[in-house]
């Protein structure tokens, strides 16, 4: 198999380009065409010498690949099945919502984090994606013209494939790159503490922290991370970093019926978050086969949300979308495609 | 998991290397710090590289900090720690995470080296009414058999997937807790591994009536 030029930097391009003996402006061009014209074949790269395009051809592929199946939800909300080598598939999700058009990413094949209630943590891990596998998700989305925002929620934990994960917003946000604004994106963690600090390091893309029950205790029978990076030394972080006017950090919650969503979890929650701007995502939990967890009635979750709201910290209800195609929140898996 | 985070590091003068077994190494140096078993360091080869986590595998109140890994040969840490010579230099954080035991009657279940933080605490004097399953793919594996026997008698089960021998479960961990027809819902049942190894068991665990919040897990990522 070749090697893809789909996901390399400019420098890489640069010096690949050189490699081969061609100039190395020849790389900011590759760049144009996989970015911004978004070439299908080095044929249609015309202004690349025929020696360059022989060349380049010779040595690479270009590294993208059209989805392999599609489900649509009764609600608009499309998923999509990318093959991502041998036996190995994702999936990424759609999610039109009026003039908003959202397509979440995955990161990873399968999740090593293991959290209680998530569908891809049952499936295991078979591997990282490349930074050209996670563009290509985006590169090769049919509705990709629509998009307005990318969020990394799909498969996998994005900060424990930091180094892909990182060019590939390099890729999405440099002038030579497709250009986005880094307040398109956001970027969501479970909390790996200096995954988090390099990140924010090295990135202008929002954050999202899974919160999941501000009670330590609680959060260590769902999620194993916190056994490592415990969440108050995750918050202690976000508390010392200056996110400036644009930046936005925020906490995905999920409730789950009769264990984080009681008067006490919104008195704990205003106290942990006390001083830091941001804002809680509250999801409803999407059953999984075998769960001990249940899902709240609306209800509960509009009481949860009033009641945070009442204690000063903006709280929005997330609407479910596609749930019925196994694309919502903590709903993603290829576990029956994956071959040993 | 590779890490780079606040944590200062020091350095730390090995005082022994050995190959357990193929691919398997114990590593020790002197004792800097107090520690809970269960927890874990990181180590670096060089003062500011990156570091990795690795659960502590001794005891409280033994006089060295013993770690136990595996080879993994695309990894970027442990080709060279099995280089590494007594008296050579490793850098290494001081201790955290809450993957801690207590005296509470409990089962601790592991594969491969995942057996280290149950080792330290099996050292640390928490061992008593506990029951521990371990999983390997051969019998050289089931490193401190000894000390486990001796101390844990029948508490102490061997799953083993490729070898078999007399009183060792010939299969998986995860076959191992499907077959029991009783698991006691009030004990705590820690689980330390793989992704896959943990999800699993856990599954299992919860199928047989374990309520999910009796089950602590470390994931090893």
């Amino acid at each position: 198999m070749q090697e893809k030029l789909f996901g390399k930097t400019l420098e890489e391009l640069k010096a690949l380009s050189l490699n081969l003996g061609l100039p190395s402006f020849t790389g900011q061009q590759l760049c144009e065409w996989l970015y911004k014209k978004e070439a299908t074949s080095f044929e249609q790269m015309t202004n690349l010498s025929k020696k360059a395009r022989v060349l380049l051809s010779k040595n690479y592929e270009l590294g993208l690949q059209d989805p392999e199946d599609e489900q649509e939800s009764v609600d608009g909300t499309k998923k999509y099945l990318f093959p991502t080598g041998v036996g190995k598939f994702i999936e990424t999700a759609y999610i039109p919502d009026g003039k908003r058009s959202t397509i979440c990413v995955s990161s990873q094949v399968g999740c090593k984090m293991g959290c209680l209630f998530c569908m891809t943590g049952k499936q295991g891990f078979q591997g990282n994606l490349t930074a050209g596998e996670i563009l290509n998700q985006y590169r090769s989305l049919p509705e990709r013209k629509n998009l307005t925002n990318i969020v990394y929620m799909g498969m996998g934990e994005p900060l424990d494939n930091l180094s892909e994960v990182l060019k590939s917003l390099e890729v999405f946000t440099a002038e030579w790159g497709f250009s986005l604004s880094p307040r398109r994106i956001t970027v969501s963690t479970i909390g790996i503490t200096p995954a988090m600090l390099e990140f924010l390091n090295r990135s202008e893309a929002h954050l999202a922290i899974s919160l999941h029950t501000p009670f330590d205790e609680e959060r260590r029978k769902l999620m194993p991370v916190q056994q490592v990076y415990p969440l108050r030394e995750v918050l202690k972080e976000i508390r010392s970093w200056d996110f400036g006017r644009q930046r936005r950090v925020s906490f995905e919650y999920i409730l789950f019926k009769d264990y984080n969503d009681s008067a006490a979890h919104v008195n704990e929650l205003s106290r942990i978050l006390h001083g830091i701007r941001c804002r809680i995502n509250l999801i409803r939990f999407h059953p999984i086969p075998d769960t001990p967890l249940e899902s709240p009635t609306d209800s509960a979750i509009e009481e949860f949300r009033n009641k945070l709201n009442s204690k000063g910290i903006t709280a929005t209800i997330r609407a479910s979308r596609g749930q019925d195609i196994w694309a919502a929140c903590g709903l993603l898996s290829t576990k029956r495609l994956q071959k040993n | 998991m590779v890490t780079n985070d606040t944590h200062q590091v020091s350095a730390a003068s090995l005082t022994f290397t050995e190959e357990l077994s193929t691919g398997i190494y114990l590593i020790g140096f002197k004792r800097p710090f107090l520690f809970k078993a269960g927890q874990v360091i990181g180590i670096a080869m060089v003062q500011n590289g990156p570091r990795r986590l690795y659960s502590i595998c001794s005891g409280e109140q033994d006089e060295e900090i013993h770690i136990l890994y595996k080879v993994v040969d695309e990894g970027f840490l442990t080709p060279q720690l099995s280089d590494l010579e007594t008296g050579d230099t490793i850098w290494v954080t001081e201790p955290s995470g809450e993957f801690t035991g207590d005296r509470d009657p409990a089962v601790w279940i592991a594969t491969g080296t995942g057996v280290a933080p149950f080792y330290s605490m099996f050292r640390s004097g928490l061992a008593e009414q506990k029951r521990v399953i371990l999983g390997n793919r051969y019998l050289e594996q089931f490193h401190f058999f000894d000390e486990f026997a001796s101390l844990l008698g029948e508490n102490y089960i061997r799953c083993c997937t490729a070898e078999t021998d007399e009183g060792v479960y010939p299969g998986r961990v995860t076959q191992y807790l499907e077959e029991q027809l009783e698991l006691d819902p009030k004990l705590k049942y820690y689980l330390c591994g793989s992704a896959e190894m943990v999800v699993e068991s856990r599954d299992i665990l919860i199928s047989k009536g374990i309520p999910f919040d009796r089950i602590i897990s470390e994931i090893y990522f």
